[in-house]
């Protein structure tokens, strides 16, 4: 992905921006401008508030270019109290302690770097719960 | 110095990563064992943490305890020695994140470790003159020592964001601040370098001790205060002795100083270590209480802070988590993986 893309998503990266249908009260993320629930419009920014549980996990051990300094890190699949599945990196964990049903809550994190002189991608990730 | 409207903190919060150093680490490494070591650990980053991460984490425990809306915001200052970018503000990334844009300034201070308490003297400048409502100031560093230096056993990572606003809905509002700033070749960094030189015969006498006692003193006589009058008290903390020892030559006792020395469980956190310390005391406050801030920065300079607790601290400390749980969320690392995360290792 290049800056554009970046930019253009950073407010659902930065703080979890989705969207929330006027028609059936549904909260998506991300945000895909229709509701998968009802098939109707869904512009209305909603701002989710980074808790959920942890569904599923995995170790990466190979991971794809960019992401190499992190190895090994864990992958998860986070359940958002308000609905919404997020495929997500956990951070501040250690292998093996992830584990399903584990509180897990949104922090903003460096994501990758585009190289020495590029551009540092933030992002969400999310760790288990401090409090 | 006082502003024309009193300017108080409406919302603080604190971050330390969770990894920890301990200087026997550096110590077993560099000096097989025989040096002393001068704190017991410092915090590390994680490999995806760095200034802006940190800050974004402290600003948005802030605004939990602040209970404003942060489109209300209008500066959000980041006051750093080890920003992501050498040309693009911290600021923007931190505004941007906790929701803050697009009608507020941003913007990255620059003065070694006051560089945080100077954003905190312009938010109440700001403030204080009504130009607006709130403004956060933010320490925030992931400091770095030459591998073997005596800085690498202290060079530690942390961040502090202070939302102010009016007196009236503050937590704790500002009595009076005073600074005290001269030309000192005590520690320093050119462009492009990695790691800062100290003037070693600089850093002690003719730089902390003489800008942070002057800064303490003008400011208690000023007030007309001594240190009896203050329940606790924080000094910029490089290492556990010369804060210790600021102390006790302005008469603080070590129990007024205890609660906000951290930097023998998180090093010294550079922008963020007087600050750090100060939300440690925030944290445990009782209304009425009256504290003394005290920064230092090299180049070189302090910035002094009275400040007295309200009522309402009692009802915000436990919005946002303490600095006591981010200091005990502790995950030990080796100087191996140390070298790893810091990116001190060159693959050719």
């Amino acid at each position: 992905m290049g800056i554009p893309n970046h930019w253009r998503t950073q407010h659902q990266r930065y703080r979890l921006v989705g969207e929330i249908c006027q028609h059936c009260g549904a909260k998506l993320f991300p945000p895909r401008d229709v509701c998968p629930e009802c098939s109707q419009p869904a512009y209305e920014p909603f701002t989710f508030s980074g808790r959920g549980q942890v569904y599923s996990h995995s170790t990466v051990l190979h991971a794809p270019r960019g992401y190499e300094e992190f190895v090994p890190y864990t992958v998860a699949l986070v359940k958002l109290e308000e609905g919404p599945l997020v495929t997500a990196q956990l951070t501040d964990v250690d292998a093996g302690e992830a584990y399903i049903g584990m509180p897990v809550e949104m922090v903003t994190r460096k994501q990758r770097e585009d190289g020495e002189e590029g551009a540092i991608i933030y992002g969400y990730k999310f760790r288990p719960v401090l409090q | 110095m006082r502003p024309t409207r009193e300017v108080g903190i409406i919302g603080y919060g604190a971050y330390v990563p969770r990894y920890r150093l301990p200087a026997t680490e550096v110590d077993r490494v560099w000096t097989d064992g025989y040096s002393g070591t001068p704190i017991k650990e410092k915090a590390v980053p994680g490999p995806d943490e760095d200034t802006a991460t940190m800050s974004i984490e402290a600003a948005r425990n802030a605004l939990k305890r602040a209970g404003i809306d942060p489109v209300r915001i209008r500066a959000v200052w980041v006051g750093s020695e080890s920003p992501p970018y050498a040309v693009k503000p911290a600021a923007t990334i931190v505004a941007e994140a906790i929701g803050a844009v697009p009608e507020t300034q941003a913007a990255d201070w620059e003065f070694a470790c006051k560089a945080g308490t100077e954003a905190m003297q312009a938010a109440i400048g700001m403030v204080g003159s009504g130009m607006m409502d709130y403004a956060l100031a933010i320490g925030a560093d992931t400091a770095q020592g030459r591998p073997g230096d005596a800085l690498e056993y202290t060079a530690g990572a942390g961040s502090a964001a202070y939302l102010l606003g009016p007196k009236e809905e503050s937590l704790a509002y500002f009595e009076a601040s005073y600074s005290y700033v001269t030309d000192t070749p005590d520690f320093f960094r050119r462009p492009y370098q990695h790691y800062p030189q100290h003037g070693s015969r600089f850093t002690g006498e003719p730089a902390y001790f003489k800008h942070l006692l002057a800064a303490a003193q003008g400011l208690l006589n000023e007030l007309g205060y001594t240190a009896k009058d203050f329940a606790a008290a924080v000094f910029h903390q490089p290492n556990v002795a010369f804060p210790q020892r600021a102390a006790k030559e302005l008469g603080f006792s070590r129990e007024q100083i205890q609660t906000g020395l951290l930097v023998s469980e998180i090093g010294n956190t550079y922008a963020a270590s007087s600050l750090l310390g100060l939300t440690a005391i925030l944290d445990q406050a009782k209304p009425g209480d009256r504290v003394l801030l005290v920064s230092y920065g090299s180049g070189a300079g302090s910035d002094a802070f009275s400040l007295i607790v309200t009522d309402r601290v009692v009802e915000r400390q436990n919005k946002a988590p303490h600095t006591r749980d981010y200091i005990a969320r502790r995950k030990e690392i080796d100087y191996a993986l140390y070298v790893r995360y810091r990116k001190k290792l060159h693959m050719h």
